[in-house]
């Protein structure tokens, strides 16, 4: 009988568009490991696995990531781990180590200090290497190619960009760590000039500089802990081809897939969708099927804070929020990763279990 | 080093390149020769369907593809955006726009860069390939996609087979001391060395640092370290290299000042490579005050002071 696994704490920093903080995340780390370790209830010192995502692109510098576990205090010894990517596929490792039993409790974190190097460019260097990247297409021009397949097809129009970028901002006015927030009127961000048409300012995330952590726990050690522990129901992550011209850029396969193999979104209330481009957030409706009773990202989203390699474990964090408020029962979070969402997990926290 | 203010953090400008050399395997390697040629290949998938850049392995069953077939140059736009500032590295310096283009006879679309006046550009409109007047074997051998109208001359193949291919990667960053850092970098330019102590640990690190790495607490006592210590191990470099200031053989040790919990790297000059010794005590020499900056480098080196070595068990904690 594997556990089951529960997130039981959530914290980030605020989303801000630069911080005077280092590349290796420490400055914004510590305070946001001890606001989610006191959530959760639990002492540091029984922390069983710590399990972190970022980027060394992004810090410009090899081993980034190692100075970041001096926020740790990694003494005596700790079971440790990285991937070079976004914390909610880091959190996908913890599960797995929470499932078998080889630690009981988890921390999992990620920070990116985006403003450090030229984001869209750095991001160039996630595509295929042989016959893309030696181009250099920049993440908000290839953005921008998806947008128009999407608008040929009829699937969504530039006004429907528009209102997701309002209610997004909108919505982060009841968020204090949001970088991005307050009442704008469509018609006015549809006037404002193109970034890469057919994309404007609003249809991308800003550049974002940030970290946060979620906490997990095990069984009746998570029901020990907190008085409701946000339940993983399913979690699941699955990758399309390295090849853009292959893929079918107007849907997410990968997206549709991760959710039926994380149990589907019946009776799902709220969705915290890692959508950095407006169209994005509409494509990913459509994949995941979910209606229009489904609150989508009340955090605001990652259009309104988009801190690199943490914003995907953010989403988890903030569906966990949504059940540990009683204000949802049942909450998907999707994470993304890649170019055009080649990467998509799903994870679907409940109430009661 | 570009200082704000006294108290805000240092920052610097941080260019990073390096060029990645790749093997590029029979597919690619086949692909990048017929570039070279003129001719763009694609290769035909399980399904059926024509896949140009050409997969090594079939995107959907993942079975070995080898049938090649010649693609292009013409072909249509399928999606395009536009860029107005062209960033370092892409195809055009000038506005230019990205598409995905469906070459004649492929069925899946490539991007690439068409040079074509912005008012030009819709979807569906046919574009042909522009050679690079320098094939280097690879994608950037098609310079960009023109509008098929005005298509000009190419210049003449220079066919070679390609089996690498090179790219150059260079990023830029702002690199920011961490406030730490900062405040030892500020005391070093006035030839102070300034640790600080861990308020769980006590434990004095040098430089100072955003958290103790034993405890994840922030450093704050400030501790002002004397500018002599004890080699606590070194090794003796003989191997010359590019760049190399010193000619070997010299040595490069840890140097654990007295009062600090951490040693950190410098040179030992002075005396001979094969006097040097763990526990042997040494001072710093500094450079001339009007060369100091907020650097380690202020330091020149250490040299022996001549007092009798340290005691194995006062730096043994420090290896």
């Amino acid at each position: 009988m594997v556990n089951d696994v529960a997130v039981i704490g959530f914290a980030q920093s605020p989303s801000v568009p630069v911080t005077d903080g280092t590349t290796n995340g420490v400055e914004m780390l510590v305070p946001v490991f001890e606001r989610a370790l006191a959530q959760a209830g639990l002492p540091k010192s029984d922390v069983g696995f710590w399990c972190s995502g970022s980027s060394d692109y992004l810090a410009g510098r090899a081993f980034s990531f190692v100075a970041a576990v001096d926020a740790i205090g990694a003494f005596p010894p700790i079971h440790e781990s990285h991937i070079e990517g976004d914390a909610a596929w880091a959190l996908y490792e913890a599960w797995l180590k929470l499932r078998t039993g080889e630690a009981d409790t988890a921390l999992v974190y990620g920070f990116g200090k985006s403003s450090a190097g030229e984001l869209r460019r750095v991001l160039a260097l996630q595509t295929d290497p042989y016959t893309v990247a030696p181009l250099w297409p920049d993440a908000v021009s290839l953005a921008a190619l998806q947008a128009r397949l999407g608008l040929d097809a009829g699937l969504w129009s530039e006004r429907d960009m528009a209102e997701v970028a309002a209610r997004s901002r909108a919505d982060a006015t009841t968020n204090p760590l949001a970088q991005l927030s307050g009442k704008v009127d469509v018609e006015e961000l549809l006037g404002t000039e193109y970034v890469a048409d057919p994309l404007r300012v609003h249809d991308c995330a800003p550049v974002t500089d940030g970290a946060a952590a979620v906490v997990l726990a095990a069984g009746d050690r998570a029901r020990e802990l907190v008085g409701r522990p946000a339940w993983i129901s399913g979690i699941a992550h699955r990758v399309e081809s390295g090849s853009l011209g292959v893929r079918d850029l107007t849907t997410s396969v990968s997206t549709t897939a991760s959710a039926e193999a994380a149990g589907g979104v019946d009776g799902v209330e709220v969705a915290e969708l890692h959508a950095p481009f407006t169209h994005q957030e509409l494509l990913l409706r459509q994949a995941l099927g979910l209606g229009s009773s489904v609150r989508i990202n009340p955090s605001g989203g990652v259009l309104t804070g988009n801190p690199m390699f943490a914003a995907g474990l953010v989403r988890i964090g903030e569906a966990a929020g949504r059940v540990f408020d009683g204000s949802a029962g049942r909450v998907l979070a999707h994470a993304t990763s890649g170019p055009l969402l080649q990467h998509n997990l799903v994870c679907v926290l409940e109430g009661a279990r | 080093m570009t200082q704000v203010s006294d108290t805000e953090p240092l920052g610097a400008p941080l260019r990073i390149a390096f060029d990645y050399t790749r093997s590029l395997g029979p597919s690619l390697s086949r692909f990048a020769t017929a570039l070279r040629e003129h001719r763009v290949l694609g290769v035909r998938g399980s399904d059926g369907r024509v896949h140009t850049p050409p997969p090594e392995y079939d995107p959907v069953t993942a079975a070995l593809l080898t049938d090649f077939v010649d693609v292009g140059p013409g072909g249509e736009v399928v999606t395009w955006s536009w860029q107005p500032k062209p960033l370092d590295g892409q195809p055009l310096t000038r506005p230019f726009a990205w598409a995905l283009i469906r070459l004649d006879g492929a069925d899946t679309p490539m991007l690439h860069a068409v040079d074509a006046p912005r008012e030009a550009m819709r979807t569906g409109m046919r574009v042909r390939v522009r050679w690079s007047p320098e094939p280097t074997g690879g994608i950037r051998d098609i310079a960009c996609f023109e509008p098929e109208e005005s298509a000009g001359a190419s210049p003449t193949p220079d066919p070679a087979e390609v089996t690498m291919i090179t790219t150059p990667i260079e990023l830029a960053y702002w690199h920011t001391a961490s406030p730490e850092e900062s405040r030892f970098l500020r005391g070093i330019t006035e030839g102070r060395l300034l640790g600080q102590r861990c308020p769980v640990c006590g434990k004095v690190y040098i430089p100072p640092r955003g958290a103790c790495p034993v405890d994840g607490v922030p450093t704050t006592d400030e501790v002002a370290l004397p500018d002599r210590g004890t080699v606590t191990t070194f090794c003796v470099v003989n191997v010359p290299y590019l760049g190399q200031r010193l000619t070997p053989p010299y040595v490069a040790a840890y140097v654990l000042l007295d009062g600090a919990d951490i040693a950190f790297q410098h040179l030992i000059l002075e005396c001979p490579a094969d006097e040097v010794r763990m526990g042997m005590r040494v001072e710093a020499v500094w450079r001339p005050r009007e060369e100091w900056g907020p650097t380690l480098e202020n330091i020149d080196h250490f040299r022996p002071t001549g007092e009798p070595d340290a005691p194995y068990d006062v730096y043994a904690q420090h290896l």
